[in-house]
């Protein structure tokens, strides 16, 4: 099924739709409200920081159409933190299509940002991670995250362990980059197009 | 846990790859777009795109190739040369770059790297140093891309890399220029005075030539990465064979 990447204003745009061409998956970028409003699938990207992605999506006029979204949506990593209700990322108030908050990761005395390959643990069995295995390695650069709950789908482990994948009904996020993490990587982004709504 | 990550270094010139000996007699290694997919095949784990005359001569680098090395690879990859603002690090990162780095106009204007962060988050900002080791001290130069341009900076490398930390960079690629190209290993000491004040990511560029200069650089000197242009460029280590051998030693490496 198609996929429309929600123009967030932030940077990456370019490359979640090139690795959907990869697959072969048609896909659009937009910041158009009827386009997304009938999108099979939405993508929902970014990088940067959360109060200008947030103020980003606010000019478009996209914050209640996300919110009242039916079909399926990925959040990709700071895409993924705005689905929460709030992110210490500049005390912001996010979608909150999930519940709970986004804070600070405690690497301890690991370097941060948290910024490489890591592995994925604790996988529920669900579509979007069908063929994904525990340690299976995905490419993670942030420094915010959301903790491990009932959401969680699969988590991973940098000084604390957090959520490196959730989901909730129609509401899906990944804390990683599955665009720039190999064919593990793209295996996900194909289940998520061709997943059941 | 998290990979240590093996990165090939392609320092573009004219819309090639190119590598010297210590930043100096550069040689065509081949194209730009063969060589990204190649090396992300192999298994590298990110890939560093330096456009080497960008800032000596004055230019931005070429945007073309940014976007077609992100249409081709499915791995992360850096894109460093020339970038001056905050307009030609977006531009970049539009263009499918997933980090910019920045060395000499950080020197030049150090108020740069705090835009860039506030623009686009610590997480896809790299400070890339270029390191000389005098007999004395570790000292930072600049416009290293042609020796005939290359200039003292006054500043002391530690000193830099704390500097660049608290203005906003998310990762240090530390190059010990006595040690590049030449194939002796890593400057084992210096990488590991690094690692003592460097709370980020922090990369080690400069000097493998064998397997064992990787394994010192990850169990001595404790960096996140290892950056190597030669030894690949020149098959003189497959990224396979390479990986294979340090995860055999125990070493965390994404197989």
């Amino acid at each position: 099924m198609a996929v429309v990447i929600v123009d967030t204003g932030c940077a990456n745009l370019a490359s979640v739709s090139f690795a959907y061409d990869r697959l072969g998956i048609p896909n659009t970028i937009t910041k158009n409200k009827d386009i997304i409003q009938k999108a099979g699938r939405v993508i929902l990207p970014g990088v940067g920081s959360a109060a200008y992605a947030m103020r980003s999506l606010q000019e478009r006029d996209l914050v209640t159409v996300l919110q009242t979204l039916a079909v399926p949506i990925l959040g990709i990593c700071l895409g993924m933190q705005l689905l929460f209700e709030r992110s210490a990322e500049g005390n912001v108030q996010g979608l909150g299509l999930l519940s709970g908050d986004v804070t600070r990761l405690n690497t301890g005395s690991y370097p941060s940002p948290h910024m490489g390959w890591n592995v994925l643990e604790d996988i529920q069995p669900c579509q979007l991670l069908e063929g994904i295995s525990n340690d299976d390695y995905v490419y993670f650069v942030h420094s915010y995250a959301a903790h491990t709950s009932p959401d969680t789908l699969a988590a991973s482990t940098h000084g604390q362990q957090f959520s490196a994948v959730v989901g909730k009904n129609n509401i899906y996020g990944c804390q990683f980059h599955p665009e720039r993490s190999g064919k593990t990587g793209a295996k996900i982004l194909e289940n998520f197009a061709r997943m059941g709504a | 846990m998290l990979a240590r990550r093996i990165i090939p270094c392609l320092d573009v010139r004219n819309g090639v790859v190119v590598k010297g000996v210590q930043f100096r007699d550069h040689e065509i290694v081949g194209d730009i777009l063969e060589l990204a997919k190649r090396y992300a095949e192999q298994g590298a784990d990110e890939l560093v795109f330096y456009d080497i005359t960008a800032s000596t001569d004055e230019r931005i680098v070429d945007r073309e190739w940014v976007t077609q090395v992100s249409a081709l690879i499915d791995i992360p990859f850096c894109v460093a040369g020339g970038i001056k603002s905050v307009e030609a690090a977006r531009v970049r990162l539009e263009q499918g770059a997933d980090k910019i780095s920045i060395n000499s106009p950080a020197l030049l204007r150090p108020d740069l790297i705090n835009e860039l962060r506030d623009a686009f988050g610590r997480q896809c900002i790299v400070v890339g140093i270029d390191s000389f080791f005098d007999g004395k001290a570790y000292r930072v130069k600049s416009h290293t891309g042609d020796a005939g341009k290359t200039r003292e900076t006054g500043r002391e490398t530690l000193d830099w890399i704390s500097e660049a930390i608290e203005r906003g960079a998310g990762e240090i690629v530390l190059n010990c220029m006595n040690n590049d190209g030449v194939r002796t290993g890593y400057d084992l000491d210096q990488l590991s005075l690094a690692r003592k004040i460097c709370s980020v990511p922090l990369i080690a560029s400069g000097g493998a030539g064998e397997i064992s200069h990787f394994e010192d650089v990850f169990n001595i000197s404790n960096v996140d990465g290892a950056l190597a242009a030669s030894v690949f460029h020149k098959n003189i280590l497959p990224i396979p064979t390479l990986k294979t051998a340090l995860s055999n030693t125990g070493i965390e490496i994404r197989i």
